[in-house]
């Protein structure tokens, strides 16, 4: 950084210098003021607690004593953002490469546009979209992987409504479609034209030419936008809320309703919570907190690690 | 608030879906007459109130009585949820709390540091809602079920609609072979409270569990808010499940009539929910009106499933900015042309010997 000395630093440069420094001690202070609020009422709930916080398969949080647990909250969540993770990355990256590579220009911004108004539409629209005209239609294609995958116990499917994590993993796989394509997109956009070239250049198909070099080019880009996709997966409330049948049991099945996540858990609960209901639920909030970091930190070492070998800046 | 905000949205969205295609709009506060002569108003001046969203509708068609016979008073009741308006009240921020449960001890004890003057807070039963069991079953339209066999089929016991324990009870109907999907609440609620209430009171052995605002039961499938439920039964053929009445009645669903012992089976009415509140008996002391159902009772014409949801108030040392604007309102509430607009919406009123004490102990509050 250049020093400066008073005499050539003008009003305006002072000004917008502390407007910018305020503004980040004031966002540094928010996040520590949050975080130690949730953590002081997290304790109390924890302390409190007559379950064991993270294997009890119970929520009594209002119960005297209390007695609850985030085992189910924890599986429910993991569960169904991997399972909206392993349908969406794919499909993403598959449009944003027909979009930035395939598709006829005029085409490519019509998809662009629809892929983006997607991201536009509020997660409340999802919910009930998918409780009232998803689930129903679920029922067959559960019924055919019941049929031929039941035996291992993971598509076992009894016929009730399909209320399941499975479902939530497919509508939140849906939700999440358009921001990793619209970022994944972009990424390829950037891929350097000299290195395309060349590989043409050596008579390489376009096949050849996106996998030697737009794919290694944008795999950080990739996966960061992954994680933007994840981050909201693991945050869902509302939509899930409203598709999920939750119960406090961890189904070996996936597709038989039951299981819950933390953020539809905390909606739920919210309204007839007494105050140690409410603390409970901060410190299950406080849980999706950490994983969340923990994946972020996690996604931006892989992307650290990569970063020499694509050139990307993520 | 983004998710109080959500899930009013959700129920909201919910009742318009669910609503399509009946023009039966007796149970919706939009059919009522908001005119009242002789209302006595307080002076000008706003209220702020939350807690249950079961007696919402009632506070709906109460406020906006209130409001526009007293022009320049507002009254803003919030249906956040008893839990949440009870934590509101014990922090000061209302001046009263709708509550479908009574407080604990400890919560009463926290009142006293809101009330002033030595006050505590106090239980005034307004309003009562009689708890359908609404089910569908194609060629079904008269069902019968007692307690044990409910409790069966809500604990996942009886999985099948052609169950000989239902065909005792229904000779003459034909029950399809077809499974049985029980839908319950998935969030906290006094609905569920009562519900599990009548189940463990008149069939303990089938139903085991202690009444509890979080559902206890055994499998089943489960859903947010009494909208939710409502669509769910709506969707799903062989689904039953339980909420207040005015969503059977808005949404045209059939309804169970209970087999209590009584000589007849009971059909849920607002009139056979108002005997079941005119047999209770108040269990508060020192002028707290809490109220304690017989919900295994075996009467003639009454049926036990009622929720009674109460106005929490200090009996002394409210704060006196907004006292005379709570006498007025509740006053109005409690009164013969307060109680006889809840009929018309569903509720059930308070019966005469219970509402009197009401009255009076709102005349006494300072």
């Amino acid at each position: 950084m250049p020093s400066h000395t008073k005499s050539t630093a003008r009003l305006g440069d002072r000004v917008f210098s502390n407007l910018s420094k305020g503004s980040g001690i004031a966002l540094l202070a928010i996040m520590a003021a949050i975080a130690v609020f949730l953590a002081i009422r997290a304790v109390v709930a924890i302390r409190a607690n007559e379950g064991n916080f993270l294997t009890t398969f119970a929520w009594d949080a209002n119960a005297d004593p209390p007695y609850f647990g985030i085992a189910v909250l924890l599986f429910g969540t993991v569960v169904s953002s991997v399972i909206a993770m392993v349908l969406a990355v794919p499909v993403a990256v598959g449009i944003a490469l027909f979009i930035s590579h395939y598709a006829p220009r005029r085409l490519a911004a019509g998809i662009g546009y629809v892929v983006d108004l997607l991201a536009a539409v509020p997660s409340i629209i999802y919910g009930l979209w998918g409780a009232l005209y998803l689930v129903p239609q679920l029922t067959g294609l559960y019924e055919w992987l019941d049929q031929f995958f039941g035996w291992t116990g993971v598509f076992a499917y009894d016929g009730t409504p399909a209320r399941s994590l499975m479902t939530v993993g497919i509508l939140l796989a849906i939700m999440i479609l358009p921001i990793i394509t619209s970022v994944t997109r972009e990424v390829f956009l950037q891929t350097p034209k000299a290195n395309q070239e060349a590989a043409l250049a050596l008579g390489a198909t376009r096949w050849e030419v996106v996998r030697m070099t737009v794919l290694p080019f944008g795999r950080s880009g990739v996966i960061s936008a992954s994680m933007l996709g994840l981050g909201r997966a693991l945050g869902e409330t509302m939509a899930v809320a409203t598709v999920l049948s939750p119960s406090f049991l961890i189904n070996a099945s996936l597709l038989e309703s039951g299981g819950g996540t933390f953020a539809q858990n905390i909606a739920s609960q919210f309204k007839e919570a007494g105050s140690m209901g409410r603390d409970a639920l901060i410190a299950s909030g406080l849980v999706l907190f950490l994983l969340t970091l923990l994946v972020n930190g996690a996604a931006r070492l892989i992307i650290a690690r990569r970063k020499e070998y694509s050139g990307a800046n993520a | 608030m983004k998710l109080r905000l959500g899930a009013v949205l959700v129920s909201g969205a919910l009742v318009l879906l669910t609503a399509c295609g009946t023009d039966d709009n007796s149970g919706l506060p939009g059919a009522v007459d908001f005119s009242v002569e002789n209302l006595r108003c307080a002076p000008s001046g706003t209220l702020l109130a939350s807690g249950s969203s079961a007696q919402a509708n009632a506070m709906e068609v109460w406020v906006n009585t209130y409001q526009a016979n007293c022009e320049d008073s507002q009254i803003n009741y919030k249906a956040t949820g008893s839990g949440a308006g009870v934590q509101e009240f014990l922090q000061g921020t209302t001046a009263f709390a709708g509550s479908d449960s009574q407080l604990t001890e400890s919560e009463v004890e926290e009142s006293r540091r809101v009330c002033r003057d030595g006050g505590r807070a106090v239980h005034l039963p307004m309003v009562a809602g009689p708890i359908a069991v609404a089910y569908q079953l194609p060629g079904v339209d008269d069902l019968v079920l007692d307690a044990e066999t409910l409790a069966r089929i809500f604990d996942s016991d009886i999985r099948r609609w052609n169950d000989p324990a239902i065909a005792e009870l229904n000779p003459d109907a034909r029950l399809p072979d077809i499974p049985i999907t029980p839908f319950h609440r998935s969030d906290g609620s006094g609905t569920t409270d009562n519900f599990t209430s009548y189940l463990n009171a008149s069939a303990p052995e089938a139903w085991p569990y202690e009444p509890d605002k979080s559902w206890r039961g055994r499998g089943g499938q489960s859903a947010d808010g009494s909208s939710g439920l409502v669509g769910m039964v709506q969707q799903n053929p062989g689904a039953i499940s339980y909420f207040e009445l005015s969503y059977a009645h808005q949404n045209d669903l059939d309804t169970v009539r209970l087999d209590t012992g009584a000589d007849e089976p009971v059909e849920a009415t607002v009139e056979n929910s108002s005997n079941a509140v005119a047999q209770a008996d108040v269990t508060g002391e020192d002028g707290d009106l809490a109220l304690e159902l017989d919900y295994a009772t075996r009467e003639t014409g009454v049926y036990p499933i009622v929720l009674v949801t109460y106005e929490i108030v200090c009996d002394r040392g409210n704060n006196p900015a907004t006292l005379d604007l709570v006498k007025a309102f509740l006053t109005y509430t409690a009164g013969e042309d307060g109680q006889r607009a809840l009929g018309e919406i569903d509720y059930a009123p308070i019966s005469d010997d219970i509402i009197q004490q009401v009255r009076q102990r709102i005349d006494a509050m300072d």
